[in-house]
């Protein structure tokens, strides 16, 4: 689960990671009143969207004048920005960050994740902030410093030390080491005690009287450990998500939206996206990734349809199951059950494998459905693509 | 032979009372497994299907002498279970739970570290030695005893891969399933290591997806030290960056863990990568040149 950047500043600020003081701003008179209070030399104003890019995009505004804050606030809300993260759609912009803004002096990165190789903590830094990282890693990979945290104990002194000296700190701005190895202790706390999946600040700012800043900050979250944390539960932001994963979710389906024309069904999240593939290899795209999971039954093969459906550029429905536990005669009643009740105006091929796969096929050859039958992956995805080509 | 379970393998299931827990050990029973005990806290004296049911592990070992333990239990509690299983002396533990936070497995593959017990998943289908020992979740029957070692990091995905080796007559010698999860215990690298000492395991299929570089390390591994052919897939070509696609570690992140990338250190490794997962089961066939 992602967060907006002021709720990622709010879990800093209350972990000991010093940030510009700021608020969520979603009005003009909001604006002001805040910017009133804020009363500093610059005003920063961010739009807030889970995308990044935004400086680009122009989604963020900087004046020196108090009283253009609320203008700048009533020119950005509503305001759809298009980044290279949003897709060519774009994101419309419903709430703002107002902050101070900061003399900057010198932009570093800092950023933790799990290394999946090793299974520890692992801090990223690098004196190139500001910049995207992955850029950075691409072109520069010896300004990438690395600092891996042994979990049995926890951040230490020595972690920071090797980090701050990689960076060339003491050298370059002696009067921050100290405050910044106990803020990278800080966001170590943070990383674990909260779950996150990943904490990033980009850029991480000296400023000209030698003080830490995080100008920006990123945290996403685990979603499995969401359940130990209400707090951050609370910052979801359902504006930020495609109506129909969302509605996939309360379903328990795993669904992820693509651009394609082919809607796929499937069990399991490997077979899932081997069949998207073989849709591809056959010449077509897949509309969507969607695991039913191992537990399919009737209801969660009727909410698939119903949701394959809303998609407009769904041309025809390719429902793939490898029977192992689940029982294909039980899909295919599924399915059969499922297309009474959801009006299937597409083709539709049904391919069954594993457990009790010819009753399963029996039962859908025997229905008044209209749909083809296929034993083998390969011959079904020919099908649906034939299919759709026909129907397009 | 085969490798890590067979017919003397004695199997403890933690959450043996549980939905999940009481179905598969049963059919983990009836498949010929020997599952020798069961564990769920407070309910020590019931029996599931005949096997007897301890309050802890310890008490498990102690009275039925298991090697191995299965685990069903809920994720917030799984950490804990895996925990126990080592502690009490099992060596091998096959956890199916999906959905564990990420840091409690980061605590767990570091406590586990340096000692002698192997965790196989979380998130994964189990292990199955064919007609000898099914400790896990996939469906028995679509096993056939043979000559070819599968590892993969997915579930159904295998039975696919599975289903195609046994009805080309091939069949399989061990199927191991890795999990989907971004931090497991074993990995590709042991696994093909012990595919490639056993000497019934004539060829190795590996079922890779998108997201890590688990796959990149076993090409690396591959080209050094396996003699025997590799048949590869990598599922997720067509996966989107920035996007789990349902398993937690199946996610390209910075441009990194991308199928093509995988495919082309595979095949520079001498691996057979096929790009349609429906040829899985032909082109083990030609790699033993039959």
């Amino acid at each position: 689960m992602n967060v907006h950047e002021f709720q990622a500043k709010q879990l800093f600020g209350q972990f000991g990671v010093p940030v510009p003081r700021g608020k969520e701003i979603t009005s003009p008179e909001a604006g002001a009143a805040w910017a009133a209070e804020l009363n500093t030399p610059v005003f920063v104003v961010k739009a807030q969207i889970h995308a990044g890019g935004r400086g680009k995009a122009g989604g963020v505004k900087i004046t020196k004048d108090k009283a253009a804050v609320p203008g700048l606030v009533k020119e950005l809300i509503g305001k759809t920005l298009i980044t290279h993260q949003t897709g060519p759609k774009g994101r419309e912009v419903r709430r703002l960050l107002v902050e101070e803004g900061a003399a900057i002096a010198k932009e570093l990165y800092v950023s933790i994740l799990v290394d999946r190789d090793s299974g520890w903590p692992v801090f990223i830094a690098s004196t190139e902030g500001g910049m995207e990282i992955e850029v950075v890693a691409a072109h520069t990979p010896e300004k990438i410093i690395r600092e891996a945290i042994d979990p049995a104990v926890g951040f230490q002194a020595y972690n920071g030390r090797n980090i701050a000296f990689a960076l060339g700190l003491p050298a370059m701005e002696a009067a921050v080491v100290t405050p910044f190895i106990q803020m990278l202790g800080n966001l170590y706390r943070l990383f674990m005690d909260k779950n996150a999946a990943m904490v990033e600040i980009n850029p991480l700012v000296v400023t000209s009287d030698k003080k830490l800043i995080a100008l920006d900050g990123k945290v996403s979250f685990d979603d499995n450990a969401l359940f130990r944390h209400a707090d951050v539960q609370q910052m979801r932001d359902l504006h930020e998500e495609d109506p129909l994963e969302i509605e996939a979710g309360e379903n328990n389906l795993n669904y992820i939206k693509l651009d394609g024309n082919i809607g796929c069904m499937v069990n399991g999240a490997g077979l899932a996206m081997a069949t998207m593939d073989v849709i591809k290899l056959a010449g077509s795209e897949p509309a969507n990734f969607l695991d039913v999971g191992g537990g399919a039954t009737k209801e969660t093969v009727a909410a698939g349809f119903r949701i394959l459906l809303k998609d407009p550029n769904v041309k025809g429905i390719f429902i793939n199951i490898f029977g192992g536990i689940v029982r294909c005669e039980r899909i295919a009643q599924g399915v059969i059950d499922a297309a009474k009740e959801v009006k299937i105006n597409v083709p539709l091929v049904v391919r069954l494998q594993g457990t009790n796969a010819d009753e399963g096929r029996k039962l859908l050859a025997e229905s008044s459905l209209k749909l083809e039958v296929a034993n083998d992956l390969w011959e079904a995805a020919q099908k649906i693509v034939k299919l759709t080509g026909k129907a397009a | 032979m085969s490798i890590l379970v067979n017919k003397n393998t004695r199997v403890v299931v933690q959450g043996i009372t549980g939905k999940e827990g009481s179905f598969h050990a049963t059919q983990c029973k009836a498949y010929g497994t020997q599952v020798v005990a069961g564990v769920t806290p407070g309910k020590a004296g019931q029996e599931v299907e005949g096997i007897p049911v301890f309050n802890t592990v310890r008490d498990a070992m102690k009275k039925a002498q298991c090697d191995t333990s299965l685990i069903f239990v809920p994720p917030p509690f799984c950490a804990d279970a895996i925990l126990e299983a080592a502690d009490a002396g099992v060596k091998l533990i096959i956890c199916i739970t999906e959905g564990i936070p990420v840091n409690d497995m980061v605590k767990v593959k570091r406590a586990l570290y340096g000692r002698d017990v192997r965790l196989v998943g979380p998130n994964c289908p189990g292990v199955i030695t064919v007609d000898e020992a099914k400790i896990g979740i996939m469906p028995g029957f679509i096993h056939k005893k043979g000559i070819v070692g599968v590892v993969s990091r997915s579930g159904t995905l295998t039975y696919e891969a599975v289903h195609q080796l046994s009805t080309l007559g091939l069949g399989e010698t061990t199927c191991v399933g890795i999990g989907g999860d971004p931090v497991n215990g074993t990995g590709f690298v042991d696994v093909l290591a012990l595919f490639e000492k056993d000497p019934e395991t004539q060829a190795i299929v590996m079922i890779g997806e998108i997201g890590g570089d688990a796959e990149e390390k076993a090409a690396e591994f591959i080209k050094k030290q396996v003699k025997k052919p590799v048949v590869s897939f990598i599922a997720g070509i067509t996966a989107p960056p920035g996007r789990r696609m349902g398993h937690a570690g199946a996610i390209i992140s910075g441009g990194k863990g991308t199928a093509t990338e995988k495919m082309k250190s595979l095949e520079a490794a001498g691996v057979r990568v096929v790009k349609n997962p429906a040829e899985i089961g032909d082109a083990v066939k030609i790699a033993l040149g039959r």
